[in-house]
């Protein structure tokens, strides 16, 4: 096999990502622009790059507050998520030969095909009857809307694990909660990266779960106060450019920082 | 305590949960269904008054119409484009890290806000360029019009969701064996018989996969059509999901659009269904 240089394969994709970056030097660009320079090109660069826009933007759609929430419901979905289904994926994965486990498997993972629609106008009820119209509330909602999923990639990385390690440790006296948390969790640890990545990504960019969920506008997230400026932002893109380009910023800051592991964790997931 | 016991308590919280969250509201939806409940006061047993009436409701067959338009388009061009991102990405090239790092990028980014930015080029960018260069088609904003909306929402939807698609074919591509293409190239097979004769065979499960879960989410379509369109104009791109959304909390028809939903979920499970039986019986036969 020729270790030759694919040329022509790196010229067309390095042209391809044209089309990737221009919506995010547009982005950049008009968030840094005067209003009195949106009647010139809109591809020139700003003559003077002002941050006038961004405290704005912050001043206007309280930023910090919504970054706060949105930061909020992503930390707490995640932890959710990696104790409670790695959890409930173990006791499945080891119970499987077992009637009850592997309904059970079937019941969790067939919720990946019924649409969100179907159970969202009785759950908004539910959860406002409830007092569960809040970031908490999210949180827990976050939690059951990923179960199918998670449960489905971690049973398969589970049943990948050697069970003669667990049978060691049962000899030696140890309860089957001990040997989850001390042998098993530790050991699913890749399996936790790809969930806890996926579903970070999830929780921070939903729209549709919070705009029906949440009631009060003081707990928005980062899109759904997107959202709510709408009317403003379409008189003054740049100040709607500078809150767009603040709401994405965190997730791409983590993104250059840990590309090769969100890369590597988003192939581990689907290869299973 | 009994081992039985135990893997019995890990799994009870997230069954209760589970339960309360999402089958007790998808039957609370079936039920009210065959009511006439407007989300709010008193209401009795209608039958299946709403699932015939949603048959004749002339917006909910322009929703499912335009719909399954934009998801089989943007099925199509999204796989097509990825496959062939992901073979450029898996050859021997140059920054390779780098260019899968851009590529991946806009998986990342929220679909509304994604959505926002590229209406603003639909509306402002794109016709100041055509009337600079003086290309008509450009020069007009094409999400005001009734005909072409729907190809700036598959646009924006080929842009985000060609980065998860590429992702995954090149994990199917890492799976193949440098040395299938060794005895290729002593056989002296052409790239394009190598590619439909060697490494389409061997990655079809992931285009299984892929074909399923893309037409699965463009089916569910709302945030795309919230940031680009609102669903118009008029109610050209209107999604299901966008008008169970509108009928059923602003609208009054929390009954008329439970039944609109019962409807859309045995559509997309009849459509998954068959897509993995013509896909599957592919896999076999290549």
């Amino acid at each position: 096999m020729s270790s030759k240089v694919n040329w022509k394969a790196t010229i067309l994709l390095i042209l391809g990502t044209v089309f990737i970056l221009f919506p995010l030097y547009l982005t950049i660009t008009i968030a840094f622009k005067t209003p009195q320079e949106m009647t010139g090109n809109l591809l020139a660069l700003p003559e003077t790059w002002t941050f006038d826009n961004f405290f704005r933007a912050i001043e206007v759609t309280n930023f910090f507050n919504a970054l706060g929430n949105s930061v909020f419901v992503t930390v707490f979905t995640v932890a959710i998520v990696v104790l409670t289904h790695s959890m409930v994926a173990y006791a499945i994965a080891r119970n499987m030969h077992k009637k009850f486990y592997k309904f059970l498997y079937f019941y969790f993972i067939s919720a990946m095909f019924i649409p969100f629609p179907i159970i969202m106008l009785p759950l908004v009820l539910q959860t406002s009857a409830w007092g569960m119209d809040n970031l908490v509330g999210l949180g827990f909602l976050n939690g059951v809307m990923h179960l199918a999923f998670n449960v489905f990639i971690y049973v398969g990385y589970v049943k990948t694990l050697p069970v003669e390690l667990e049978e060691a440790a049962h000899i030696d006296g140890a309860g089957t909660w001990k040997v989850f948390w001390k042998i098993i969790f530790p050991m699913m640890m890749p399996m936790h990266a790809t969930v806890a990545i996926l579903t970070a990504l999830a929780a921070w960019n939903d729209f549709m779960l919070p705009l029906v969920i949440l009631s009060d506008s003081s707990m928005y997230t980062l899109p759904l106060v997107q959202y709510a400026f709408q009317g403003q932002f379409s008189t003054d893109y740049n100040l709607a450019f500078a809150s767009y380009l603040m709401a994405m910023l965190p997730m791409i800051v983590l993104y250059i920082f840990v590309q090769k592991w969100i890369i590597g964790g988003v192939m581990r997931g689907s290869l299973k | 305590m009994k081992k039985d016991h135990v893997f019995l308590m890990m799994v009870l919280p997230a069954f209760i949960l589970f339960f309360i969250f999402h089958t007790y509201p998808a039957l609370q939806g079936i039920f009210y269904s065959f009511t006439n409940f407007r989300g709010y006061g008193d209401w009795d047993f209608v039958g299946f008054i709403n699932y015939f009436n949603v048959f004749q409701d002339g917006r909910a067959l322009s929703a499912y119409g335009f719909t399954f338009q934009f998801a089989i388009v943007a099925t199509l061009l999204v796989n097509m484009l990825s496959l062939f991102i992901a073979i450029g990405l898996n050859a021997k090239i140059k920054f390779r890290k780098t260019l899968r790092a851009m590529y991946f990028l806009p998986f990342i980014l929220s679909v509304l806000i994604v959505s926002f930015i590229f209406q603003f080029m639909f509306t402002h960018m794109l016709p100041q360029l055509g009337q600079a260069l003086d290309i008509d088609f450009l020069s007009r904003n094409i999400l005001g019009n009734q005909n072409l909306a729907w190809i700036g929402v598959v646009i924006v939807a080929v842009w985000q969701s060609t980065a998860f698609n590429t992702l995954l074919y090149l994990a199917g591509l890492s799976t193949v064996d440098d040395q299938v293409y060794e005895a290729a190239d002593i056989d002296g097979a052409g790239s394009w018989a190598k590619f439909w004769r060697l490494t389409f065979p061997l990655i079809a499960p992931f285009f299984t996969i892929n074909m399923v879960v893309a037409m699965k989410n463009f089916l569910m379509a709302f945030d795309q059509i919230i940031g680009l369109t609102g669903g118009g104009p008029g109610r050209a791109t209107e999604s299901i999901a966008l008008l169970i959304y509108r009928g059923g909390f602003e609208g009054g028809q929390f009954a008329y659009q439970s039944a609109n939903a019962v409807i859309y979920f045995i559509v997309i499970v009849a459509i998954s269904v068959i897509q993995l039986r013509i896909l599957e019986r592919k896999e076999v036969k290549g």
